[in-house]
């Protein structure tokens, strides 16, 4: 059986559902591991926005994964046939497991383009329409190790009828089936893992029929789609996640598409997700900000407290709740970098932080860049964005280790405190 | 905004006699050793030591206008073997202002970066914001394009600007007129300078940290320019700058300029010749005797997806790169050249700004590596042959080479094949 080389050790279950475990023998070579919950490397073609390779190894705490979508690269299918080595030899990325999804989880999608036999993504030249064929020939030529199926996800809008949802269902599982009849006839495609995407709207029975089938089909994981931040609430989303993991086997491993605020990450986790794509400290970037949420879970729940209460400016709303489909706006685990405030501020973006804007730059120099535009901003913010928000990660797994959730939870709604 | 402040005429009066006594006192704030000289031409490797560390000459200076050399890290920057960069005087007075800055313990502080800075004097913005600006003895006016407010730049405020800034090096206000000007304004221009020079000497409240550059005016007169060179060699400046230059005059008085400078100014102090980036003029006019040298191009044009090769430029966003998998400059030793190649970088530059980031990492390199070659030919004593092989690999046949780089260089006993 091609794929489902992965392995997934779990060290511990929490109240039954949260997971902390290692997912081995990851890649074609089956050389790497992953620690869950984890997180993915967010990309462009490959390159962490705004870093380059230097600036990227800086940052320490690197996730094993790195993350690429085929709305980047359709454009560029004929240049990587031509090329032959695939996408990360193309990208000059060494020793590093190579993901790829559908979408960009950052970037907006056009809706109304999906039909029985094809998806369509969005690149720089604009749209590609997709045939299970021709996603599978860009599969051959990306040479990932690891890849989603080709998925129907265009249930996520609110009021999204039944029949649509069980349309799209029914489409993502005959994708599936397509998509892997081919994986499993292809030699260039040995020892590649695919995962199959659970689709459903907001409708139990269908979320639960979705999972239920794509379990059936021998895929390496799951992909558990249509649940992104806007697309409903979290209670909704929590119990429906609840429900599909449920019909999922324990040893596989599922991540959830389009989730990256910090909050709902913890949900999710708590849900039974094992990973999440890293695009939030991307779109924190920009516009302007640094993460700043806490993420301490020392004994002292004093020590917990940020050193500054996070807030809004300059008339931007917060993101805190429901139905925002509008990702744009800032959030509260955030500073706005270009609030006048900042102006004279000689302190590190985060007290302690030990990433290489923090250790070397301050809040003023970060708003002069951003109030002259200069680029240098967006790789100093993305810097310790990425930093930041994958060192969350690793306090996540301390946390389930340690039996510390709540005190997380806690921490990180701090900054929620108004 | 500290720009808008015009408050130095009152503490002038009583701080000038005592800064005239620390002037005296003070040890010079750099010193130049001549390693070596081209017996042929009048190129010259030398250690430049300024306050920050010692600079090898000839010296590109990447140029970082606001505080930043765009999209690059200080640490890339210093991995580059950059040892000086500029900034700029008028665009840091405006944002963020002097008062934050000097707060930040200067702009070494505030952007981090601990090598030399150079900063010039706000006042080639004259030429460029002409039409906002009226020139008078008392200095440049023009209106904040920020606010709107009417701003006078004397040379007082440039100086008191730059030691704001703390820069190693700051310039000198000069009657910038564009090159292409001809007539008495000229003139008057270079005489004014000469004023103002005196001015910006008496300013400086910190000889002993900031070395204050002359800038040689006089437009593309040779009488003037030597008119000039006589006033200002006079004065104990630590070292001189060749300006009025590289703003679209011809060529041929261009270098005729650059020569008649260096021939009147002192061995024993720097050259700098401002505005001056593409390859070619900074290998002749290290030929002519010029040891430092700025310009935006190399960065500017990396933006756009222009890589600086030995053979010219290399336009990475051109569809015939597409599929053309080899890195920009298979010989060069960057760190995009050895991960990258053309065809990556011109996919990416369809969806990050990391690409330009790494166009002008290469530019920045293939700039300090030329300059570093250029100064290892004249230390080994064979720059004449260095010149050959540059030019032999930059253009495809001599009867391309330039007229202009023919004759300077003919002027200064090179003779090319």
């Amino acid at each position: 059986m091609a794929g489902s080389r992965m392995k997934l050790d779990l060290s511990r279950v929490v109240q039954g559902r949260g997971r902390l475990g290692l997912l081995k023998e990851v890649g074609r070579m089956g050389q790497h591991s992953v620690d869950i919950p984890g997180c993915l490397l967010y990309t462009h073609l490959g390159s962490v926005p705004h870093l380059t390779q230097d600036t990227l190894h800086t940052i320490s705490c690197l996730p094993a994964v790195t993350h690429v979508t085929l709305s980047n690269m359709a454009e560029h299918q004929e240049v990587l046939e031509e090329f032959k080595g695939g996408l990360k030899k193309f990208a000059g990325l060494h020793d590093t497991v190579l993901y790829c999804s559908l979408h960009d989880p950052a970037a907006h999608c056009p809706t109304g383009h999906t039909t029985n036999k094809t998806v369509s993504v969005w690149g720089s030249g604009g749209r590609i329409e997709l045939t299970a064929a021709k996603f599978m020939a860009l599969q051959k030529t990306v040479q990932p190790d690891w890849y989603q199926s080709m998925a129907d996800g265009e249930t996520w809008q609110t009021g999204t009828s039944r029949k649509r949802v069980r349309k799209s269902v029914d489409r993502t599982l005959a994708h599936l089936d397509e998509c892997l009849t081919v994986h499993q006839k292809s030699q260039d495609l040995e020892g590649v893992d695919i995962f199959g995407v659970v689709e459903g709207g907001d409708i139990l029975e269908e979320r639960v029929r979705s999972a239920r089938e794509t379990a059936k089909r021998p895929v390496a994981g799951f992909c558990l789609d249509g649940f992104q931040t806007g697309a409903m609430d979290q209670a909704l989303r929590s119990q429906l996640i609840t429900a599909v993991t449920q019909e999922l086997p324990e040893d596989k491993p599922r991540l959830l598409q389009g989730v990256g605020r910090p909050d709902e990450v913890l949900e999710c986790v708590e849900a039974g997700i094992d990973l999440f794509e890293g695009f939030f400290p991307f779109q924190a970037t920009e516009r302007g900000c640094a993460l700043c949420f806490s993420f301490d879970i020392t004994p002292n729940p004093e020590r917990a407290a940020p050193d500054e209460e996070p807030h809004t400016a300059g008339g931007t709303q917060l993101n805190g709740d429901v139905n925002c489909d509008d990702q744009t706006h800032m959030t509260r685990f955030e500073m706005n970098l270009k609030d006048k405030r900042y102006q004279d501020d000689f302190r590190p973006l985060v007290e302690g932080c030990g990433c290489y804007c923090c250790r070397n730059h301050q809040r003023a120099y970060v708003h002069h860049l951003l109030m002259t535009n200069e680029l240098l901003a967006g790789v100093l913010l993305m810097i310790h964005n990425t930093c930041h928000y994958h060192s969350f990660f690793r306090a996540i797994r301390e946390a389930l280790a340690n039996d510390k959730m709540d005190l997380l939870r806690r921490s990180v709604l701090w900054n929620g405190k108004e | 905004m500290s720009a808008t402040r015009n408050s130095e005429a009152d503490g002038n009066m009583k701080e000038s006699s005592m800064h005239f006594k620390k002037a005296l006192s003070a040890a010079p704030a750099l010193s130049l050793k001549i390693i070596a000289e081209c017996p042929v031409t009048k190129a010259r490797a030398c250690d430049l030591t300024l306050p920050h560390c010692t600079v090898s000459t000839p010296v590109f200076m990447p140029v970082g206008t606001q505080g930043t050399l765009k999209g690059i890290t200080v640490d890339q920057l210093e991995g580059l073997g950059c040892q000086i960069c500029l900034g700029n005087t008028y665009h840091l007075g405006m944002r963020p202002g002097t008062e934050l800055i000097e707060k930040a313990n200067g702009l070494h502080g505030f952007m981090n970066w601990k090598r030399n800075l150079l900063t010039d004097s706000g006042g080639f913005q004259m030429v460029s914001l002409v039409e906002l600006s009226e020139v008078t003895e008392e200095g440049v006016k023009f209106k904040s394009p920020y606010d709107g407010k009417e701003i006078l730049l004397s040379p007082e405020k440039s100086i008191s600007i730059q030691n704001s800034l703390g820069s190693d090096i700051m310039m000198q206000l000069d009657d910038v007129v564009s090159s292409t000007v001809k007539g008495p304004r000229v003139e008057e221009a270079m005489h004014r300078s000469i004023r103002w020079l005196d001015r910006c000497i008496a300013a400086n409240k910190h000889p002993d940290k900031q070395n204050l550059f002359a800038i040689i005016q006089g437009g593309l007169n040779a009488e003037l320019r030597k008119a000039c060179l006589d006033e200002m060699i006079q004065r104990d400046v630590p070292g001189f700058a060749i300006g009025g230059l590289s703003g679209g005059e011809e060529k041929d008085d261009f270098w005729r300029m650059v020569t008649l400078s260096t021939d009147y100014l002192p061995r024993e102090k720097p050259r700098y010749l401002m505005g001056v980036g593409y390859a070619v003029d900074l290998v002749v006019c290290v030929a002519l005797g010029c040891d430092m040298f700025d310009c935006v191009f190399p960065t500017r044009t990396a933006r756009f997806g222009s890589a600086l090769v030995p053979w010219g430029s290399l336009q990475v966003k051109q569809k015939q790169y597409a599929k053309d998998f080899q890195p920009i400059d298979p010989d060069c030793q960057c760190p995009t050249c050895k991960r990258h190649s053309r065809a990556y970088l011109h996919a990416l530059f369809k969806s990050d700004t990391a690409a330009m980031h790494h166009i002008t990492i290469h530019n920045i390199a293939y700039q300090l590596t030329l300059m570093r070659s250029v100064r290892q030919s004249i230390v080994e004593g064979r720059f004449p042959e260095f010149i050959q092989t540059f030019m032999k690999r930059m253009f495809p046949s001599r009867d391309q080479y330039p007229s202009w780089a023919v004759d300077a260089l003919a002027s200064v006993n090179v003779t090319l094949e």
